[in-house]
């Protein structure tokens, strides 16, 4: 078994080799490192990649919109991704931005898990029919549970979370109300003492 | 009294970060003080009468166990060599997290010996090999097997009966990876584990030419003495491979720096210097001359930093003796101004390390800040500005800024990854070919390229934007902001340049190991020994933690 390391480490020199500067290598030697710490495919789709990169052109998208349409080639997963990721603090407020025709997008993806954990926001990417929630870095969910290569997808949206709740007022309600049961009810003695400060707020 | 700490832009060139000692702080001192407690034991000694076959020890506390696992092979003369290309050792070397079973040892005794092109598991933590110094280890089994002590003074010209050539971890040819141990409290302070193999590899030495003694001449052999076990370390063989990492762990660099400037700047503080704190200083520094008067090396470069050591060392024993007065105030202040004053970088660095040693609750408060989560510092802040990330290099990074590149002797050499060993290397770029291949640690070329493109940029211009049409320089953009958070975490000199000694960025990596007699055998490569004058695996719980400066050498 190849460690997290060496996955990094080669993913890194690779990307070099496949012309990206050191800096975009070193972001796709981290992004190696969380697809396959996540389980998800990204020795697999990164190697497809880069032999076909040798025959086909991508096109670079250095600015992301709302809409981001192909011209003559698809879109390359790793500069849209660098761009995604570093302009996401004024993508944020786009709420869904949508893609088209993304070569590898599996490569795409951890440049959103990244940026979800720079936003504090989950973020939905659904890929014609595989879903995934990447959840601040930390965990992704996902409906994809296939170890295989997405050559493309021809539609590629990405949505901003808003932190909210999962749960109703009144689920929360109940469950509060239960955790109620393990606190003590105070007597005038315990409400003047228990606390530990003196009896008056500025002495 | 507020003492600032010391200035990156002093600190951080070359010529002074070469000239680091160990101290307190070093992480071979501090794996011993973790592990005191742990229980130490021989679980297996397999070898034949030549010393060849395997052999298993552990240190152990509470439910936790890590193996050293040895194998001892035989190895023609013409096999042996200390070179990074060499395929054969006499020993090799791995960590095993737990206790091995007979299938991870067979499985590993197929794999280990191979080194770098063997496999190993998420269950091995590191992986080493080592070769014999021949002259000291047959002197050594001659003399046991006759029933004599080996001649002190000849070991003590050598110093250790192995020396390892490398010890990898952290996740290299399929070790475990960091993240799998890193919240165990035992392995905190960085290369711990690295430090346990070498130590146990010593151990290792000895009960290997006792073996081999008793073999040779069962009635009349006799023990290596513990004092003389006691003042052999480990030898080891250091070449490039090396130098890249402190450029590579930018902030892991600035918290092994950190943590040592902290400690300085908290001991000029003092106020009242306790006069058993100076005892033991001036004690320990005594002490210590023993280990630079039996300094042995054939390296010009490093006979003169020995000699001008040794000469300020007494211009500054003669100093403390006729000026110093145990009583005043900001003592330890007082003598770091006058050692700045007189006294040549090697000097300054080497009281300094030794001021550190009187202060336990000090450095034991910054042994836990030498690790660093560097993941959390690796997204560029990509909403800052341009004027912003100007602004941080004209602070940061004056003294680059000041290099010409345009000259050749600047620009001369190039850092590239060797096909045959992946390993880092250095060559000459109007000379050799493969500067095309450089890897990116000319940083101070690229960030003075970094700074004349930011110069003719819009000052309100957002990273994101300026990224965008700069991808390019990413890397040092990255480097910069780091460097903003983190005041040591960048050599302040150029490592491409013509007047470059590479040996300096090994002392400064080995100085914080623990390492001493600094042996260079060219400015490319060097040797040193580690654990030279340690306590031995029995003696850990109640050993002397000056135990470095009492060698008998």
């Amino acid at each position: 078994m190849k460690s997290l390391s060496e996955i990094e480490t080669t993913s890194k020199r690779a990307s070099k080799a496949a012309g990206y500067s050191w800096g975009i290598s070193e972001e796709v030697g981290k992004n190696i490192r969380i697809l396959e710490m996540f389980g998800l495919p990204g020795i697999k789709n990164l190697t497809e990649y880069y032999n076909i990169k040798k025959e086909n052109k991508f096109e670079y998208l250095k600015f992301v919109n709302k809409e981001n349409k192909m011209k003559t080639y698809q879109f390359c997963p790793i500069i849209s991704g660098i761009s995604f990721l570093d302009q996401i603090q004024s993508l944020d407020k786009l709420q869904e931005i949508k893609f088209e025709k993304l070569a590898y997008p599996l490569l795409f993806l951890p440049f959103l898990s990244r940026g979800s954990e720079i936003v504090g926001k989950r973020l939905l990417l659904k890929l014609d029919n595989n879903q995934f929630i990447l959840n601040f870095n930390i965990s992704i969910f996902t409906n994809f549970i296939k170890n295989e290569i997405i050559n493309v997808t021809n539609l590629a949206s990405v949505r901003f979370l808003e932190n909210s709740d999962s749960f109703s007022e009144h689920e929360w309600s109940q469950l509060y109300k239960l955790s109620e049961e393990t606190f003590v009810e105070e007597n005038e003695r315990l409400k003047k003492g228990a606390a530990g400060a003196g009896l008056t707020d500025n002495d | 009294m507020k003492i600032e700490l010391r200035d990156p832009n002093i600190l951080m060139k070359l010529s002074r970060l070469g000239s680091f000692h160990q101290s307190k702080l070093s992480f071979l001192r501090s794996f011993l003080n973790e592990f005191k407690t742990w229980e130490f034991k021989k679980d297996l000694f397999d070898l034949n009468e030549s010393g060849y076959g395997t052999a298993v020890y552990s240190l152990r506390k509470e439910k936790r166990i890590y193996s050293l696992i040895c194998f001892s092979n035989e190895l023609k003369e013409s096999e042996r060599s200390d070179r990074v290309i060499a395929t054969k050792w006499d020993a090799a070397f791995t960590l095993y997290d737990g206790v091995p079973s007979k299938q991870d040892i067979e499985r590993l005794r197929s794999e280990v010996p191979k080194q770098e092109i063997g496999r190993l598991s998420y269950k091995e933590l590191t992986l080493s090999r080592a070769n014999k110094s021949l002259r000291a280890f047959d002197h050594v089994v001659e003399n046991l097997s006759k029933g004599k002590q080996p001649d002190v003074n000849f070991l003590s010209k050598v110093g250790y009966l192995y020396r390892t050539t490398a010890v990898y971890g952290s996740g290299k040819f399929g070790l475990a990876d960091r993240f799998r141990i890193k919240n165990r409290k035992e392995i905190y302070g960085p290369f711990r584990l690295e430090m346990m193999l070498v130590y146990l590899v010593r151990q290792f030495t000895f009960d290997q030419v006792n073996h081999i003694a008793k073999y040779k001449n069962p009635k009349k052999a006799i023990n290596l003495d513990d004092k003389i076990c006691r003042n052999l370390g480990i030898g080891n063989s250091t070449g490039l491979g090396m130098a890249p990492f402190i450029v590579n762990h930018p902030t892991l660099l600035n918290n092994w720096i950190m943590s040592r400037e902290k400690a300085l700047k908290k001991i000029r503080e003092i106020k009242n210097v306790k006069k058993e704190d100076i005892k033991l200083f001036l004690s320990c520094l005594k002490k210590s001359i023993k280990n630079i008067t039996s300094w042995n090396t054939n390296s010009e470069y490093q006979q003169k930093k020995i000699k001008d050591l040794l000469n300020d060392l007494n211009k500054f024993i003669a100093f403390f003796e006729r000026n110093i007065n145990f009583s005043e105030l900001y003592l330890f202040n007082n003598i770091y101004l006058w050692s700045e004053k007189n006294l040549g970088e090697e000097c300054i660095e080497y009281i300094v390390s030794l001021m550190i040693e009187p202060y336990d609750d000090i450095a034991n408060s910054l042994i836990s800040q030498m690790s660093s989560d560097e993941d959390k510092y690796f997204n560029i802040p990509t909403n800052r500005t341009v004027e912003d990330l100007r602004k941080i290099i004209e602070a940061k990074y004056s003294e680059i800024l000041k290099i010409d590149f345009s000259k050749k002797e600047n620009n001369q050499n190039f850092w590239f990854i060797s096909k045959n060993k992946e390993e880092p290397r250095l060559a000459n770029r109007f000379e050799e070919i493969g500067g095309d291949l450089e890897q990116p640690l000319a940083i101070a070329r690229d960030i003075k390229k970094l700074y004349e493109v930011l110069d003719v940029s819009k000052n309100s211009s957002t990273i994101d934007n300026f990224l965008a049409h700069n991808n390019d320089l990413r890397h040092v953009v990255r480097r910069a902001f780091i460097a903003e958070k983190f005041p040591y975490s960048e050599i302040q000199d150029n490592i491409i340049g013509r007047s470059l000694v590479p040996i300096d960025m090994l002392r400064l990596k080995l100085s914080f190991f623990g390492a001493i007699k600094f042996d260079p055998r060219s400015d490319k490569w060097l040797r040193i020994s580690m654990f030279q004058g340690a306590p031995l695996p029995h003696e850990l719980k109640n050993h002397n933690d000056q135990w470095v400066y009492n060698s008998l050498n």
